[in-house]
């Protein structure tokens, strides 16, 4: 359940695009086509699969404090968190590189397809981001961090899919001259990040509290109201 | 000197990273909400900006090209750490609002694409005034969308009250003045920066796509 909630959360109400405009130059610059989109967005959903549950590895056993207690008890003073910049480009640019590499040498329809995609991708901001949220976030697992690669992924892909389909059908309309182009796209992205607000709503359903836990909520106000007074009383006493 | 200086003032407009070479949108949307988060974001990518065309045009004879992406991004990491680890100890709370957004200044845009396009083939001085044009370029942009984006959504400037108290109703607001609270929402940084695309290319035609 909790996979599936992330899931969809990281798909529709946390999109790359259009909550945190993460990757916009390559989204900007590959959406003229559907085609090639489709090429970018699949090359994204599968470097982003592979990074962050890597870069979650990483962070985990090696950078942040603490971690490196698996090494011995000497180890288990040492923050490194400073380092995860460096670090995650790093993963990232290398996995592209192994990735192209592996591609091309086992199935080159699909490396022709998505080829000239990958270099592009180590410099797109979605990847990096997508290791940096997680690393902020807190996921638990290596298994919720696979499935918040993918739903990132899946976002982002929706999202130039849309705008390169809208972009291919507004040549045919009369758009004023100085908007034509990059002006017009960007307000346009900008409605449909207003219609992707929508679905902010969408996981606050099953949140009401039960009884038995309002009860203990109450009991616990009391307390610490009664508590409060104690402090109250007291204070009066030394004044 | 006149083609030194074109290369400072050339991308406060007609070249402009932000509008017309469409590089670094990703942050200049992210962290507009504020006029202060816009500047001292501006200041983190003119200072990464200007050392990294620097060293990358110090060091551009002796990267060998299949790996110069590589070597790129471990400058600009280096950097980003520096600037990331001076905000934490100076801006602590502004460096929690911008949160994820500092490290991505590594893969910002303009950074890899001066470098691709620039520092890779001039020298050190050249590069260095291309480096801090675009930034000042960058940064023009990014304190227009921040500063309408705060006077309009919060009615502050700088944190500020520049129209006057919402709450006692002086100013604007005893006139029935409302703060417009969607300006703060992401989706406006878009539709400004369109705006501010739109009014640029009709001032000058030359630059309306086909």
């Amino acid at each position: 359940m909790e996979h599936v909630e992330l899931f969809f959360k990281s798909i529709f109400i946390d999109n790359m695009v259009f909550a945190t405009f993460l990757g916009m130059c390559s989204y900007l610059a590959v959406s003229k086509k559907v085609s090639t989109a489709v090429g970018l967005g699949a090359a994204v959903i599968f470097v982003l699969t592979i990074t962050v549950p890597l870069n979650w590895l990483l962070d985990q056993y090696i950078l942040q404090p603490g971690a490196l207690s698996w090494l011995g008890e000497e180890y288990a003073s040492y923050d490194l968190s400073f380092l995860s910049f460096i670090m995650f480009i790093a993963t990232i640019a290398t996995m592209v590189q192994l990735v192209e590499i592996v591609v091309e040498k086992f199935s080159p329809s699909l490396y022709n397809s998505l080829g000239i995609f990958l270099p592009l991708i180590a410099v797109n901001c979605a990847i990096l981001g997508g290791s940096l949220f997680m690393q902020s976030r807190e996921i638990a697992t290596l298994g919720l961090a696979t499935t918040y690669g993918i739903g990132s992924g899946i976002g982002w892909f929706l999202a130039i899919l849309a705008i390169a389909a809208i972009r291919e059908k507004i040549r045919y309309s009369s758009v004023p001259a100085p908007l034509r182009g990059l002006g017009i796209t960007f307000i346009i992205t900008g409605l449909m990040a207003i219609g992707f607000m929508s679905f902010g709503g969408m996981l606050t359903g099953g949140d009401e509290p039960t009884e038995a836990n309002d009860k203990a909520a109450q009991i616990e106000t009391v307390q610490d109201n009664s508590a409060t007074k104690e402090i109250a009383n007291n204070t009066k006493v030394i004044d | 000197m006149g083609k030194d200086s074109k290369l400072i003032l050339d991308p406060l407009a007609d070249n402009n990273p932000i509008t017309i070479q469409v590089l670094g949108i990703c942050s200049a949307l992210a962290i507009t909400a504020e006029l202060e988060a816009s500047i001292v974001m501006s200041i983190s990518v003119l200072f990464v900006l200007g050392v990294g065309n620097v060293v990358i045009s110090l060091m551009r004879n002796i990267i060998p090209s299949k790996i110069r992406i590589i070597v790129q991004l471990i400058v600009v990491a280096t950097l980003v750490i520096i600037v990331d680890l001076v905000l934490k100890a100076f801006a602590y709370e502004l460096s929690k609002t911008l949160s994820v957004f500092v490290g991505l200044i590594i893969t910002n845009c303009i950074i890899m694409g001066r470098f691709e396009a620039f520092a890779l083939g001039n020298g050190p001085w050249r590069s260095f005034l291309d480096g801090i044009g675009n930034a000042l370029g960058y940064a023009i942009i990014l304190i227009i969308v921040g500063f309408f984006r705060e006077l309009l959504g919060s009615g502050t400037l700088l944190g500020m009250k520049v129209l006057g108290d919402p709450i006692e109703k002086t100013g604007l607001y005893a006139i029935g003045y409302e703060d417009n609270g969607f300006m703060l929402l992401s989706p406006m940084a878009l539709i400004v920066v369109g705006i501010i695309i739109w009014v640029q290319r009709s001032r000058n035609k030359s630059l309306i796509e086909d």
